[in-house]
């Protein structure tokens, strides 16, 4: 830092909040990495089973998906085994609502840090999306482990398979990844200004669930609901997830390009309200 | 040279009242309002609150500014705007380098990690690279003291632990610009210096520093420079001895303390003293170390009284004694002092290093103790331009200043 710098900040009012500093970013990459190493050791530091509670959640509501929606209900799997069904579902799932979760109580969680020292604010959204990551990835050995039982030990193993499109994934998670902070972001603009819209936020994750593909096959919507599904950027992503590991899904291009926009869209909005609180936030907590 | 902060009409104006999140309704309600042509700003202005005003200066690199003002004047909410943790309503500042703030030590310290970590956090939060973090981090953990528990959680720190590694590591960061907020009014006296003089090695280095306290010590000892804000307006600028002094006339009050409500006196209570009054003889109210002080007592009995004598003793804070003023050793009070009235008593100057006095008074009828009170009152000595360099010593080297010189051998022979 002692290095002699000849660049000059600007302090004015109403600095534009459509611009994107990514040099900025980019000078507290360090401090992106130290953020999600923190979460990552102070969500577990103290926990008896530590990483292996990012299991036990999606062990324990596949389990029920299994046997309330798969047993009780009969909701069909596309004939999939419905453990692998869930798994995968939830793989996406998961990451896409613990990102919005987290990203949406940026300003309230860290009001504290906030009021007393300035980096780019940006970059506590971004570390909430790639910590999340470290709990997919324990999940994704979850799956991985009953995938290989179901394909070698079962006859079920027959149905479903592998193709090298699965090194798409990734591409997927950026999208997933995109969605949850862009929306993440501008609910945390909104409950920045509007305290009442905290209570919302889990309403809106609970009917985004039933509006998403995780427990049940998108070839299942009856005909007149296929728009609620489609107007929903996540639900083609979460289909692609099971095309994508397991070989089964149905892959619209049409509804698949409309995610990608929305994605971006989402993201640019979120960043941008984001800003735009960011900004005055510290005058009103 | 261009400053390397400069302000141009910087103003900020929060909004009072229902501070915080706004509810749906009322923005419905406002944008209705609106809507209709009815003015609702009428009632906004009238709890709008302008924390700073049209501020204007410039710093050049390497000075020390030492921000003060009474609370409420705007000193933090400048810091904060230059720190870039709110903007300001109008106006325009540049900050011409890499600026660090510390506007409260430890920010960030997460309590379930380890203080190593804690460093790292803490670090890359202030500012650093972790490459710099680790280069330095032999050197934080020295300054902090705190060796043996780099490994324990910092949540297992005693609060002075934790505020030395917190600071230690704000200590090391090396930006061009370091504006730091009261951080010194943490910790014992024994670090409190350390920071002190830390800072004072920064500002050594040729950075520059914008410092807000409240201790005039301090801020005569770190800076060159002082600015005076009051109401969110500046009011004066120039060499730190001149504006706290200005500073020191302008807020001294000319409290009278109330010795009636006091029971840990001693003393038969055929008289009692009932009130008492420190100040600076031409100074105004305030005593720094070359004033002459006045102490004014007042006192009241049921009859006049007979070879009254009055006694003021002068104790610093290890309660050692630095002066005592004894009426019948000098003089001056009648052999009967009417039931009710008042005593003054007018020093030389005082001779003292900056730092806080305390007094006892005593009043004698002849012989026999008729009232004395322990700590009655207490005043501050505000450093002065004693000696003509202007470095007074701090109270805990030196309690007393005497005017001295120094020669060599060169020219006697």
């Amino acid at each position: 830092m002692s290095t002699p710098s000849n660049f000059e900040i600007h302090i004015r009012p109403n600095q534009s909040w459509l611009g994107l500093d990514v040099s900025a970013l980019w000078e507290f990459r360090d401090l992106l990495l130290l953020l999600v190493r923190r979460d990552f050791v102070a969500r577990y530091q103290q926990t008896a089973l530590g990483p292996a509670w990012a299991i036990v959640q999606p062990l324990v509501m596949t389990l029920v998906f299994t046997l309330v929606f798969g047993k009780f209900a009969g909701i069909s799997t596309d004939g999939l085994p419905p453990i692998l069904f869930y798994l995968s579902s939830l793989l996406t799932w998961n990451y896409h609502v613990q990102t919005v979760t987290l990203s949406a109580g940026t300003f309230t969680t860290n009001a504290d840090l906030f009021r007393k020292v300035y980096f780019p604010r940006l970059i506590v959204p971004l570390s909430v999306a790639l910590s999340n990551l470290i709990g997919l990835a324990i999940q994704a050995a979850l799956f991985g482990t009953f995938w290989c039982y179901y394909k070698f030990f079962t006859p079920a193993g027959a149905h479903f398979g592998i193709g090298v499109t699965v090194l798409l994934f990734p591409l997927l998670l950026l999208l997933v990844a995109a969605v949850g902070v862009g929306s993440g972001l501008i609910i945390a603009a909104s409950t920045a200004k509007y305290r009442d819209l905290q209570h919302v936020l889990p309403l809106v994750v609970q009917v985004w669930l039933y509006l998403t593909p995780v427990i049940y096959p998108l070839s299942q919507v009856p005909a007149r609901w296929q728009w609620a599904v489609a107007l929903n950027p996540v639900a083609p992503l979460v289909e692609m997830t099971r095309y994508l590991l397991l070989g089964h899904g149905e892959i619209h291009l049409g509804q698949f390009l409309y995610s990608v926009v929305a994605a971006i869209c989402l993201l640019l909005l979120g960043i941008m309200s984001f800003q735009r609180t960011e900004r005055t936030f510290i005058d009103t907590v | 040279m261009r400053p390397i902060i400069e302000l141009r009409g910087i103003s900020k104006k929060y909004r009072l009242g229902r501070i915080g999140s706004t509810t749906i309704r009322d923005s419905v309600e406002r944008t209705w309002n609106r809507l209709r042509g009815k003015n609702g700003a009428g009632k906004g202005a009238r709890s709008d609150f302008w924390a700073l005003r049209d501020l204007s200066f410039a710093v050049q690199p390497g000075e020390t500014v030492g921000l003060i003002g009474q609370n409420g004047a705007g000193k933090s909410t400048l810091l904060k705007i230059l720190s870039r943790i709110t903007e300001p309503t109008a106006g325009d500042a540049y900050i011409r380098g890499r600026s660090a703030s510390l506007l409260e030590v430890g920010t960030g310290f997460h309590p379930d990690l380890p203080g190593r970590e804690n460093i790292y956090l803490n670090g890359a939060i202030l500012g650093m690279r972790t490459k710099e973090i680790r280069k330095k981090f032999d050197e934080i953990v020295a300054f902090s003291e705190v060796e043996d528990f780099i490994d324990t959680p910092v949540k297992r720190y005693s609060s002075g632990m934790y505020v030395r590694l917190a600071f230690a590591v704000a200590a090391h960061l090396e930006p061009d610009i370091l504006l730091v907020d009261e951080v010194l009014a943490v910790g014992d006296a024994a670090f409190q210096k350390k920071c002190l003089g830390k800072m004072g090695d920064v500002a050594r280095q040729g950075r520059t520093v914008l410092f807000v306290s409240h201790s005039m010590s301090s801020i005569i000892a770190l800076c060159q420079r002082a600015i005076l804000l009051g109401d969110g307006k500046l009011l004066a600028d120039g060499p730190t001895q001149e504006v706290v002094r200005d500073y020191l006339k302008s807020t001294a009050s000319e409290e009278i303390v109330a010795l009636d409500q006091r029971a840990d006196r001693h003393g038969d209570g055929s008289a009692l003293m009932s009130s008492c009054r420190v100040e600076g003889v031409e100074s105004g109210n305030f005593v720094s170390s070359s004033s002459r002080v006045k102490f004014t007592i007042a006192y009241k009995s049921d009859r006049p009284i007979k070879h009254a004598r009055f006694l003021i003793t002068v104790y610093d804070y290890t309660n050692t004694g630095i002066y005592r003023f004894d009426s019948d050793a000098v003089g001056g009070i009648p052999e009967t002092m009417p039931a009710d009235g008042i005593v003054s008593c007018i020093t030389g100057p005082i001779n003292l290093t900056p730092g806080r006095c305390y007094v006892n008074l005593a009043l004698f009828r002849g012989t026999a103790m008729a009232d004395h009170i322990a700590q009655a009152t207490a005043f501050d000595v505000e450093a002065d331009e004693f000696f003509s360099s202007g470095r007074v010593p701090a109270r805990e080297t030196a309690i007393c200043l005497l005017q001295h010189a120094w020669s060599t051998n060169e020219g006697v022979g």
